[in-house]
């Protein structure tokens, strides 16, 4: 028997490491020699800690939301032979409604093997691609091979792989570089994470097979400080890797010498931007420059770099496998494959999937993520971060490739899909949003520097409930120069999220504007709270729990809030109990 | 190695540093001394080291790796992981990514601050906790989140994020008393 329980960072946030000790524990108590093995994010993070009992006939037995406590419990089920019904999720042959839908190729192996082990990888085929391009393939047919599936930049923009490798393999030259950008800044999506996580060798074999293609002499990883259990996972595979002959001077026997470092980035947004990625492996301030020339021409060190995303990386190797034409079977006509996404907010089920290009976004969210928390109205899904925007309900059955989601405003971006419900202010998250881009701003470039800043103010200002006629229109015309006169993708795009809210919920700012109201009540400065005196049953749960003492009233009796002194927390509603429901908010 | 101009910057550093902070401050130095681009990576390994960025550090390497100062004080400027004052013992990281923010983190911040008595990116006067904001964690399915000394928790509740702290702060006690007695 094998025990199997995932331990990324979400698995290990949700108590994954006590329950791993509870279940050691166990074993010992009971005598019991059964293998206990760790594994990366399965996507399933609502379910974590997740526990998988695998048996000796090869069936499984998944088990969601495991505590110390169950843990034991579901070791005692398990040796009689019985499941822990209660707590199982899904077996090896029903497999949980999360995986409905989904084509798993960069998250092949994550979630089933345990990363830290080179053994795992190569079991499930790991390294062969490589073994096939250095041995079979010439690095002209590699590229070929990669024009042939389509493969397109999985970081945000879109660009075709195959070109910028083939353009980077052109330019002369001794020394080349090809870098794997794992800054993944974009708050809201976790894709590369899970897979350094999860399956850090697939994005190694993944860079040394384009390091081939580009005829690359050293290969770096730019990481994100934030993510130190993939940086330390990343490192122990590149350890093993090297180990074993994939990395190093004469790659398995062919005359192809390469090898990997690791950079930690020190938390940067821009630094996605290639030109600013670059700077910052040089050990600047992360600064995008004017493109041409472009990074293949003179990238890292003034020398041919080619810069390729995480979940790029990693769909290579299966590529490289399988055949450009079966990933090329997937998908729709302009966006080949398949995609991860993060999805994330007021939604059932949040964690990471894997589906075909071209799935309409209803599907998503009401399929693997299980439709919106609480079962409130559906508002709208944020694709691409803080360069992306927000799709209405509208347009939920727009099929997610690059084109499409391009049409609705948004982008596809790196994968992040946060949805909301009725109860988010879009005129806040465009805030929220601008704040973020405003203060990520590298302050290159003057329209984006100051012009997102006069953006924020204006925004803050509609939540404030000082919002005036003309602002919207203001908006839009500092976006559109914004847009104009930036560099780089950052400035590019900052305005979007402002300018999708715009273009899809106008009526949400006209109400902030003219009637001083936020229709979702979140907004503080245009909201109050109220105790229904009819209601109120007088438990003083909320004159307890209020955090600025100001309800007041006797016990048994209706209570009273001083609204010169609430600052609108929030917290009278969230305690006041559901049978009363006494507080309204207005 | 030293040379007599680099007295006055070694004499400062020891009023900030212990003697071990010493000797693997000069090992980082010989390390990346001649490196290129590796300043971030040093600016890293001290702040692993001390917790923030000491200005006489600073000048020290200014000197010993030839930097200029200018150019050290933008690189650590420019970019979120560095800091400039000291921290507390426990570094709290407040999420604000995307799905914590439409899940209530301003609510969790309005808790902790309550809680610790301190405003964003305050430290408490006990020097135990200093309160910071993240871009992202990563853990967007487990939002609202925090992480606290690399531990994440969530998703968090007003009333738990204040139990964490508590939790916390027993510990300190606890191991205060035991070396107490």
């Amino acid at each position: 028997m094998i025990v199997r329980i995932g331990l990324s960072s979400c698995g290990i946030a949700a108590g994954g490491l006590l329950v791993k000790e509870a279940l050691a524990f166990a074993f010992e108590e009971e005598g019991l020699g059964w293998e206990l093995q760790q594994t990366g994010c399965i996507g399933m993070c609502h379910y974590e800690p997740l526990v998988d009992v695998i048996h000796q006939d090869g069936s499984i037995n998944t088990y969601g939301n495991v505590t110390v406590d169950t843990a034991r419990e579901i070791v005692v089920a398990e040796m009689s032979g019985a499941a822990l019904e209660k707590y199982r999720i899904a077996t090896d042959r029903e497999p949980n409604d999360c995986l409905a839908g989904q084509v798993r190729i960069a998250l092949r192996n994550c979630g089933i093997i345990d990363p830290e082990s080179i053994r795992d990888y190569t079991d499930r085929g790991g390294y062969q691609a490589l073994q096939k391009a250095l041995t079979r393939m010439t690095p002209q047919q590699v590229i070929e091979e990669i024009k042939i599936s389509g493969l397109k930049g999985r970081g945000g923009a879109g660009f075709p792989t195959w070109f910028k490798w083939n353009a980077t393999r052109q330019e002369p030259g001794d020394i080349k570089y090809l870098i794997c950008n794992a800054d993944e800044g974009d708050p809201g999506a976790f894709m590369d994470r899970s897979l350094l996580e999860g399956d850090p060798h697939a994005v190694l074999e993944g860079m040394i097979i384009a390091g081939y293609a580009i005829e690359a002499t050293s290969g770096i990883v730019y990481g994100r400080a934030e993510y130190p259990l993939a940086i330390k996972r990343l490192g122990k595979a590149i350890g093993q890797a090297r180990a074993q002959g994939m990395l190093g001077n004469k790659i398995m026997g062919s005359k192809f010498s390469f090898d990997i470092s690791i950079k930690q980035g020190a938390g940067a947004f821009v630094c996605g931007e290639e030109t600013a990625l670059i700077a910052s492996l040089e050990g600047e301030r992360g600064m995008p420059r004017l493109k041409p020339p472009f990074p293949s021409q003179r990238g890292y060190w003034d020398k041919p770099t080619n810069i390729n995303n995480v979940e790029t990386l990693a769909n290579v190797p299966w590529i490289i496998a399988n055949g450009g034409e079966s990933f090329a079977a997937m998908g729709t006509a302009d966006s080949k494959g398949t995609k991860v996404f993060a999805l994330a907010g007021r939604i059932k089920r949040g964690g990471l999937v894997e589906v075909p290009m071209g799935m309409p976004l209803r599907e998503i969210i009401y399929g693997p993520g299980g439709g919106i928390k609480d079962d409130k109205r559906f508002k709208a899904v944020q694709l691409g971060g803080p360069s992306g925007g927000c799709i209405p309900e509208a347009l939920l059955d727009t099929p997610v490739d690059y084109q499409s989601i391009k049409n609705t405003g948004a982008i596809m971006g790196s994968g992040g899909m946060v949805v909301m419900d009725e109860t988010t202010c879009m005129v806040d998250l465009a805030r929220y949003f601008l704040n973020f881009t405003q203060d990520e701003s590298c302050g290159k470039c003057v329209p984006c520097r100051i012009g997102t800043k006069r953006m924020l103010e204006i925004m803050e200002r509609l939540c404030a409930g000082e919002g005036q006629p003309g602002d919207i229109e203001l908006l839009e015309m500092l976006g559109q120069q914004i847009m104009e006169g930036s560099l780089c993708g950052l400035g590019n795009s900052a305005p979007n999220p402002v300018l999708t809210t715009i273009r899809y919920f106008r009526e949400e700012y006209e109400t902030h504007i003219h009637d001083k109201k936020c229709p979702a009540k979140q907004c503080k400065a245009l909201i109050t709270y109220h105790i229904e005196a009819d209601k109120c049953k007088g438990c003083t749960l909320c004159a307890k729990k209020c955090p600025v003492n100001c309800i007041s009233g006797e016990a048994k009796k209706p209570h009273v809030i001083d609204q010169n002194l609430c600052t609108k927390c929030g917290t009278c509603l969230e305690v006041c109990p559901s049978k009363w429901s006494a507080v309204s908010v207005s | 190695m030293s040379c007599s101009c680099q007295t006055e910057e070694k004499a400062a550093i020891q009023r900030v540093s212990t003697e071990t902070q010493i000797s693997a401050l000069e090992e980082l130095i010989n390390r990346y001394k001649g490196v290129e681009g590796s300043l971030i990576s040093v600016l890293q390994g001290i702040q692993e080291m001390y917790g923030y960025l000491p200005r006489p550090v600073l000048e020290y390497i200014a000197k010993r790796l030839d930097i200029k100062k200018a150019r050290i004080y933008g690189v650590a400027t420019f970019y979120a992981q560095f800091r400039l004052t000291p921290v507390g013992k426990h570094l709290i990281l407040l999420c604000q990514g995307t799905a914590c923010h439409v899940n209530g983190a301003d609510k969790i911040e309005a808790a902790l601050c309550d809680e610790l008595g301190v405003e964003m990116g305050g430290t408490t006067e006990n020097r135990l906790f200093t309160l910071t904001e993240a871009a992202c964690l990563g853990c967007c399915s487990l939002a609202p989140v925090m992480m606290i000394d690399g531990q994440a928790y969530g998703p968090l509740t007003p009333d738990q994020a204040r139990k964490v702290i508590r939790g916390i702060l027993k510990q300190e006690e606890q191991s205060r008393e035991e070396v107490g007695a």
